[in-house]
């Protein structure tokens, strides 16, 4: 097992060291930097940018410095907990995003959850019941879930909400509670928005589980020891409980994984849509004015969510299924 | 003397295949070769030829969109602007008139600062069919202004299907214009990533070794981005300058360099396995370069598989680029896809007062599904001997 965890982290460690360096080529590739643009502004509405100003701001931010050294001073910044300056806001990156990036995780978090707590039940009667009207309808559901574009359900869902039930959704909690510390109250509101987003985000991936869950509890079962079991009498619910659903539960972990990078991408346009203060929003607006700082160190969180959740889920995937640990590789 | 009966040889040629004699209809399966068969699977799973016969339709309208749409891409009715669709009736005061729309009388309400449409039973437009209309340059080749249906022939008659936009524009009209560009940026996103995922995947299931780590390597690394964000990355980095034609295929190279992993994976994977067989060998030994071995003797064994892989990685090319231009960061008008209609249903306020603006998600949902139901068909099919 230890072996296995060296070895994954291994591969994480290097993973995310070039992961890092095309988020810096990345935000880097449009022409210009903030400053031009910048000046292209201060000029277009009549005023001379002072040019002893940008000299210094220049310098300040290392913006003439070679691009490798631009790229050690962030990268080197980064593990050191800073982040670099937001040229928008005027302010730290670190002090821009504030809270943002705890939302963030805390809404992609409760969609895994809600993907595992919805597939599960819906995966295993869908199988036990093969063909039946509730196994194609769910099938069917799934697919329109696969197929339609979260953005637009985000909207609908909210209009739907708020004419027909009278609920406002805006936001991650009610606005009295946005300048307030932590407590019960604000907890609740909390729980309240996420409900909303994280069905819309969590439609497709839960989608796909039910249908890998039914695939693989199909084949599980028609094996032999479920004849067998049931030869010799054992109450059907918890024949299926204690062998075959065990069997198949492999995807609920290892999928995770491979899911992540999807809730992520379903997170950035839904929170956008429904204007929550997650990463989203942000990320497109500093990508707009190539306030690049802010824009990498988005892209870079949303990367480091991404390797950390598949990296946890190979190793609980490993704890689960002793075959991993000695082949080394999920199955796929 | 002789009991025994002369040795008797029958002179007529013998066919050994008297002895287990094959009908007609095993013959046929026999001898069919391995795209027969998988056809005739196909051809037994419904859904999945139903979705082909419309994603057939469908890349039929984009040649024709011109001649299929009422209005022309851009001609605008500013007499009617958010216009609500106009249903087509058949009867009028019981008595059966043929299909035709009810005009609209407009006011406006001053209180909520709108245009208020209602179906005014006085004005009766019926539809014209095969008919003059606005007049189009055809695959910009000769002036033509042919149309499958029209507005009739009268002074503001209108005919708006699915109601008009913010600028008076035809919705029906643009959804079916806007076919041309959503459908194809998948089809090329799909090129990229095949070309990309047959090399990259190709060589390292052939070579293996050092060759198949890097690769192992990049594909992780390409797999751990979360693709949506890493688009916007991307699309917001294509300068401002360029023109919509160079920004189509910008999306286009974009949203196929990130999905190659898949069908690399796939290719890979097929290609260790089938290294070993014989047959590889021998045309080793007789001297043939890799790149015919792949391309010649490996790849084909698994070709169905490549394209069932491919059609279900279309859709998702389609919604991301639906979701890209959405969010502004895709095609920009006046480029017309199905994602840039979409941006104009921005808000709450525009589902409320004008929901017909969110129709064009109906055909992006029909194509995603119908991508979905074709593959999945396809996939059963790929291995016909099973």
């Amino acid at each position: 097992m230890l072996a296995y965890i060296v070895r994954r982290l291994f591969i994480a460690v290097p993973t995310l060291v070039v992961v890092s360096a095309i988020i810096f080529v990345i935000i880097q590739l449009p022409p210009g930097d903030y400053l031009t643009t910048h000046i292209a502004e201060l000029q277009s509405q009549g005023e001379a940018a002072d040019s002893g100003k940008i000299e210094f701001l220049r310098k300040q931010y290392g913006l003439d410095q070679p691009l490798w050294k631009q790229y050690g001073f962030w990268v080197l910044g980064m593990l050191q907990g800073d982040f670099g300056y937001s040229f928008e806001y005027d302010l730290p990156v670190s002090d821009v995003v504030g809270d943002r990036l705890w939302l963030s995780l805390l809404l992609n978090f409760s969609t895994v959850i809600f993907i595992w707590v919805m597939a599960f039940p819906i995966g295993f009667y869908s199988a036990t019941h093969q063909y039946s009207w509730g196994d194609h309808g769910l099938t069917f559901l799934g697919f329109l879930g696969l197929a339609t574009p979260n953005f637009l359900l985000a909207l609908v869902l909210m209009y739907v909400l708020q004419v027909e039930f009278g609920i406002s959704i805006g936001g991650l909690m009610d606005p009295q509670y946005a300048e307030q510390p932590m407590s019960w109250a604000k907890a609740v509101s909390i729980a309240e928005h996420l409900i909303v987003p994280v069905t819309v985000i969590g439609t497709a991936g839960t989608a796909g589980m039910i249908r890998r869950l039914r695939a693989n509890l199909l084949d599980e079962l028609q094996k032999q020891y479920v004849v067998t079991g049931r030869a010799k009498g054992l109450p059907n619910l918890r024949l299926l409980l204690k062998y075959p659903v065990r069997m198949s539960l492999n995807p609920f972990i290892a999928d995770i994984g491979n899911m992540l990078p999807q809730i992520v991408s379903g997170s950035a346009v839904v929170s956008m849509v429904m204007s929550l203060p997650t990463t989203g929003p942000m990320l497109i607006d500093a990508l707009r004015s190539q306030d690049m700082y802010l824009a990498g160190s988005f892209l870079m969180f949303l990367s480091l969510l991404t390797v950390i959740g598949m990296l946890l889920s190979d190793l609980a995937l490993a704890l689960l299924d002793p075959r991993i640990r000695l082949g080394g590789r999920a199955q796929r | 003397m002789n009991n025994r009966p002369e040795h008797f040889v029958d002179t007529a040629p013998w066919d050994p295949h008297t002895t287990e004699a094959l009908t007609p209809e095993q013959e046929r399966y026999y001898l069919a070769t391995q795209w027969q068969l998988m056809w005739w699977k196909l051809k037994r799973h419904k859904l999945a030829v139903a979705s082909g016969v419309v994603l057939l339709l469908l890349y039929a309208s984009v040649l024709i969109s011109e001649f299929l749409a009422p209005y022309n891409l851009h001609s605008r009715n500013i007499r009617h602007i958010h216009a609500p669709p106009q249903t087509v009736h058949f009867f009028h005061d019981g008595a059966f008139v043929g299909p035709f729309v009810y005009g609209y009388s407009r006011s406006l309400d001053l209180t909520q600062l709108r245009r208020v449409y209602v179906e005014d039973p006085e004005k009766i437009y019926p539809l014209r069919f095969l008919c003059r209309g606005d007049s189009y340059r055809f695959w910009g080749l000769f002036e033509a202004d042919l149309h499958l249906v029209c507005p009739a022939d009268r002074d503001g008659a209108t005919l708006f299907l699915l109601g008009t936009d913010r600028l008076g524009r035809d919705v029906l009209s643009r959804i079916i214009y806007g076919a041309r560009i959503s459908l194809t940026v998948g089809l090329f996103g799909i090129a990229i990533s095949f070309a990309l995922g047959i090399v990259i995947g190709g060589l390292a299931g052939y070579y293996g070794g050092w060759v198949d780590s890097i690769s192992q390597r990049i594909i992780e690394i390409v797999r751990s981005f979360p693709e949506l964000p890493l688009w916007m990355a991307l699309s917001a980095a294509l300068p401002v300058t360029w023109s919509p034609v160079l920004v189509f295929f910008g999306i286009t190279i974009i949203l196929g360099l990130l999905d190659w992993t898949g069908l690399a994976r796939a290719v890979r994977s097929k290609l260790l396995a089938l290294r070993e067989e014989d047959f590889c060998t021998a045309a080793q030994l007789m001297g043939a370069r890799p790149g015919r071995i792949i391309g010649r003797h490996l790849l084909p064994g698994f070709a169905s598989h490549l394209i069932a892989s491919a059609t279900l990685s279309i859709p998702g090319m389609i919604l991301g680029e639906t979701a890209l231009s959405y969010l502004g960061l895709g095609l920009r008008p006046p480029v017309t896809s199905w994602g840039v209609l979409l941006a104009e249903a921005q808000n709450m306020n525009v589902v409320t007062l004008y929901p017909w603006l969110m129709l064009p998600v109906v055909p992006v949902v029909v194509t995603v599904l119908a991508f979905n139901f074709l593959g999945d068909g396809l996939r059963d099919a790929a291995d016909p001997y099973k």
